[in-house]
């Protein structure tokens, strides 16, 4: 393929911000997507892999992703203009026009907005003037920064660094912005039961220094792997099997059909996947488990790695997680440095190595084929299935993808056997389970609760059920709202199934008698809008009409009445659900769905506020 | 001797479409086996000769075992499935489709087969309010990922915009754009491997682009056509065509298509001349010629001045 280049040429910065991107990329090493002996294609594309690395490396230099320096980039990686201009403008992180380089984005999400995020919009509006003015620095509201428990939440995007503020204020974010420097969240405080001797997942948070690996060693680490090593791939595919660990992203599919699946392949490449790329609003678990103890998520990466036939794993972290990724990237290269990945994985023969890609801000590429095309260099957007990963997955190889918990889980499994898992909790719901409270809580943080726990339950340990307690929206914004009535559901796969609700992602975001559910459901429907990739019809075009219907019903201006509006609204939903490609589009109208039938708004109560539009 | 290709042979398997039992070969797409039956399955990001991206979801059929519908243009058939087309689900998302696109796009030039099919279905994109003003040239383009105005609902939102004539050969009418991705296939592997467009944005702000939206003249486009040749909804078009409808001439009744073979080289491409007012408006190929899966080159689809001398040459 010949390329066509615009003729503006890159600065000196940009220039070199892109060449650091793509020479200290490693190279031609086993399992890479340009290894010779993999025949994927990737090679033909160049390292079109690196197309976000190198617009990241761009952005954190000089703030925006000019012509100049998207004509480099193709230059450099292969790759037509048109399609990486595609690729930069399909992710909020990046800018193709110039804009100030110094950015806060201010969470305005469900999770957020009421408890101080829109109080700090409306401040930082004052200070800094209209979102995204400015030339020096500015700030933008943005969805969920999966900083719930500490609300309201900033993530800086500056030319002299990333960084997370929560609970944030005005003066810490502009003197945030003016260079200052910010101790990162300390995950310690995001964890209330830490130190508990009940703890599986979050046994290490909070006690083990993330940095040091004597500390993760000294609190058990490397266990997992050293049993895994001694028992062989085989045992450890037939260990998670049997112990009935489903997926904790949102879609609890039993991971143990995917390990078995792609160690069956006989491909010789396979990949294995980590979905850090945690974005469903309410949303924080993997945050404070890979800030908090990252040395266990490569650990559980290793064996899984190995037991499935992957030489080398992907950890895609979401890009306003910059706490996290240097967490990680502090973890992987002590692992390497001390055998415990590379050529010889404690000595074992066995070859392993991660790599760490940075997402630029689309919760879509939370969906699985959406990330490996994130991944690959491509835009989010969700790939057909079948084919399905374990069967063409990450540059058409088999692929695992497991989200952060999944994996963590992976260890326990190893070290305690699958049937000892298997004991805890019930049927398809084996475990213990993260989940992220936050909202009108006592307690806002993550706790870990062995599943069939109730959610009254869930609550007595965060402080108990709130005062005025008036909706919770479980499972996040593709989830759905229960009421108070409903706390003795037992939080399992079955047990939130049958009241129409769903685990999701673990979210439990309380909201007390004073919300304005309007103003929720407005901001989840526009979140959907934002966020749809808009690859289907179904969703891309649903989405916009979803939020101008609730938008009306808001206003009382209804086209045809009450009646009419709500038949709209269930029109829209059933084709999103029924037709769309992923589980973006298949959820989108969810909460909205469970907040119309629960009366938390049109029903003409409080919410409601007829007067505000004439 | 003659020989015979037989192509690869594939054994058949067995598919229950509305409870009638078909035998296909193993590889054909549901479409296939609803196309071979006689169904009539509307389609708009379908082409026989593009790879299928799935995005429009109007051909999608219920499979059992299979919570959501299934688009019966990508899916290929497998032994023991069953296929229903007949049920509420599958009309009503073809419905709301056909809905949707229209309340949000210009389907007008979508031709006789998407107005039937709306018709069908009881498509009414008018029930989401009246249309909101349209874009400014260039300014949906420039809208940042992430990030859109609050709607107050009073107004529906389209994609409407001015059409874009930045080259003598063809327009950019993006008012009518549904994004099946059909042009970005042509302009990519499926036939010209150009690259000079694709998606940018994201969500309802996704749009076809050159790189920082330039003219084509300044992208790597080579006037190739094929985009034009697959657009199902006349978002891309000659400018010949262009003109003649905004003169109010376009006389698709009174068309005549001639066939003939393209004088020049040697690859020997079948033509189709589009011939209105005794004047070639279109040249197009047919997609299932073996040469060019109609698909043209720049001197085949736009080099037909020298054979019509009704216009004078315009720069002498």
């Amino acid at each position: 393929m010949d390329l066509t280049l615009l003729a503006d040429a890159p600065t000196t910065a940009e220039r070199a911000a892109v060449d650091a991107v793509v020479g200290s990329a490693p190279g031609t090493g086993p399992g890479s997507p340009t290894d010779p002996a993999d025949g994927t294609g990737a090679a033909d594309e160049g390292r079109r892999d690196l197309l976000l690395p190198a617009f990241h490396a761009v952005m954190d230099a000089v703030g925006w992703i000019s012509r100049g320096a998207l004509s480099y980039v193709c230059e450099t990686l292969h790759v037509p203009p048109a399609e990486a201009y595609g690729v930069a403008t399909f992710y909020a992180l990046f800018s193709v026009t110039p804009r100030a380089p110094r950015i806060a984005h201010v969470c305005d999400d469900v999770g957020c907005a009421a408890f101080g995020g829109e109080d700090l919009c409306a401040a930082m509006e004052e200070r800094l003037g209209p979102e995204g003015s400015g030339e020096e620095v500015t700030w933008t509201r943005s969805p969920c920064l999966g900083l719930c428990e500490r609300a309201p939440a900033v993530f800086l995007q500056t030319t002299h660094g990333h960084g997370q503020i929560a609970p944030a204020d005005a003066d810490a974010v502009t003197h945030a912005l003016d260079g200052e420097d910010v101790a990162g969240p300390d995950p310690v405080v995001s964890t209330p039961q830490a130190g508990s001797p009940d703890l599986e997942l979050l046994s290490r948070v909070g006690v083990v220094d993330p940095g040091d690996l004597d500390s993760y060693r000294a609190a058990g680490g490397y266990a997992g792997l050293r049993r895994a090593l001694a028992v062989g791939p085989a045992r450890v595919v037939d260990e998670i099997t049997v112990a009935s660990l489903t997926g904790r992203g949102g879609a609890a599919f039993p991971t143990g059909t995917k390990w078995s699946a792609v160690a069956g392949s006989p491909d010789p490449v396979k990949y294995l996947v980590c979905n850090a790329d945690e974005s469903e609003p309410g949303t924080f678990k993997d945050r404070v488990l890979m800030e908090a103890d990252p040395f266990a998520l490569v650990e559980a990466m290793t064996v899984a790695g190995i037991a499935v036939g992957a030489r080398l794993g992907y950890l895609y972290v979401r890009g306003e997680y910059p706490a996290a990724e240097a967490a990680l990237l502090r973890a992987i290269s002590e692992a390497r440095r001390h055998g415990y990945l590379g050529d010889d994985v404690m000595g074992s023969g066995r070859v392993f190595d991660l790599e760490v890609r940075r997402g630029a801000g689309a919760y879509i590429c939370g969906e699985e084929t959406a990330l490996m095309n994130s991944l690959e260099g491509r835009r989010g957007e969700p790939r057909a299935k079948p084919p399905f990963p374990t069967v063409s997955g990450l540059f058409g190889k088999p692929t695992v993808i497991n989200n952060v918990e999944t994996l963590v889980n992976v260890l326990r499994i190893v070290e305690q056997g699958g049937p000892a898992f298997a004991s805890v909790g019930s049927g398809r719901s084996t475990g213990t389970k993260l989940f992220c409270l936050s909202g009108v809580v006592a307690r806002p943080g993550v706790y870990e609760v062995p599943m069939g726990t109730t959610l009254r339950e869930l609550l007595e340990l965060a402080g108990g059920v709130p005062v005025g307690l008036k909706a919770i929206l479980l499972g996040g914004a593709a989830g759905s709202f229960v009421t108070p009535d409903q706390l003795d559901v037992p939080l399992t796969l079955e047990g939130t199934r049958e009241i129409g609700a769903t685990l999701g992602s673990g979210v439990v975001l309380c909201f007390d008698e004073s919300t304005d559910f309007a103003a929720v459901l407005r901001r989840i429907a526009g979140f959907f809008r934002d966020e749809s990739c808009g690859q289907c019809v179904p969703c891309r075009v649903g989405t916009v009409r979803q939020e101008e219907a609730l938008a009306r019903i808001e206003r009382g201006r209804e086209i045809g009445g009450r009646t009419v509006e709500l038949q709209l609204l269930d029109d829209v939903d059933r084709v999103m659900t029924d037709a769309s490609i992923c589980g973006l589009g298949q959820t989108a109208a969810s909460a909205v769905r469970s907040a119309l039938s629960l009366g938390l708004i049109g029903s003409g109560g409080g919410a409601r506020r007829n007067g505000d539009h004439p | 001797m003659t020989t015979v290709d037989l192509g690869t042979i594939r054994r058949l398997v067995s598919v229950t479409v509305d409870d009638v039992e078909h035998r296909v070969p193993e590889g054909a797409t549901i479409m296939d086996v609803l196309d071979s039956a006689g169904a009539d399955t509307p389609r708009l990001c379908q082409a026989p000769n593009l790879t299928p991206v799935n995005a429009c979801r109007v051909c999608v059929v219920e499979v059992e075992g299979s919570r959501p519908l299934v688009p019966s243009c990508a899916r290929r058939v497998e032994d023991g499935m069953v296929v229903r087309t007949d049920t509420d689900r599958v009309a009503h998302s073809r419905r709301m489709v056909l809905e949707l696109l229209g309340s949000a796009n210009d389907m007008s030039q979508a031709g006789d087969d998407v107005a039937r099919w709306s018709i069908e279905y009881g498509a009414d994109p008018e029930r989401y309010g009246p249309v909101g003003p349209p874009a400014a040239a260039g300014e949906r383009g420039n809208r940042h990922a992430g990030h859109h105005s609050a709607p107050d609902g009073e107004t529906r939102a389209t994609v409407a915009q001015p059409v874009t004539v930045d080259n003598d050969l063809y327009v950019r009418d993006y008012a009518r754009c549904i994004l099946c991705y059909k042009c970005v296939e042509a302009c990519g592997t499926d036939a010209q491997n150009t690259f000079a467009i694709a998606v940018a944005g994201r969500g309802f702000d996704a749009t076809i682009s050159t790189e920082f939206a330039v003219p084509l003249p300044d992208s790597a486009c080579v006037y190739c056509g094929n985009c034009i040749g697959v657009c199902p909804t006349g978002a891309l078009k000659s400018v010949a065509e262009h003109e003649r409808r905004e003169a109010g001439v376009w006389d698709p009744e009174g068309e005549t298509v001639t066939s003939t073979i393209c004088s020049f080289c040697g690859v020997g491409c079948t033509l189709e001349l589009h011939v209105q007012d005794n004047t070639i408006v279109n040249v197009t190929s047919p997609h299932d010629h073996s040469v060019t899966h109609g698909h043209l080159c720049i001197k085949g689809r736009f080099g037909f001045q020298h054979v019509q001398n009704v216009a004078p040459p315009r720069d002498r």
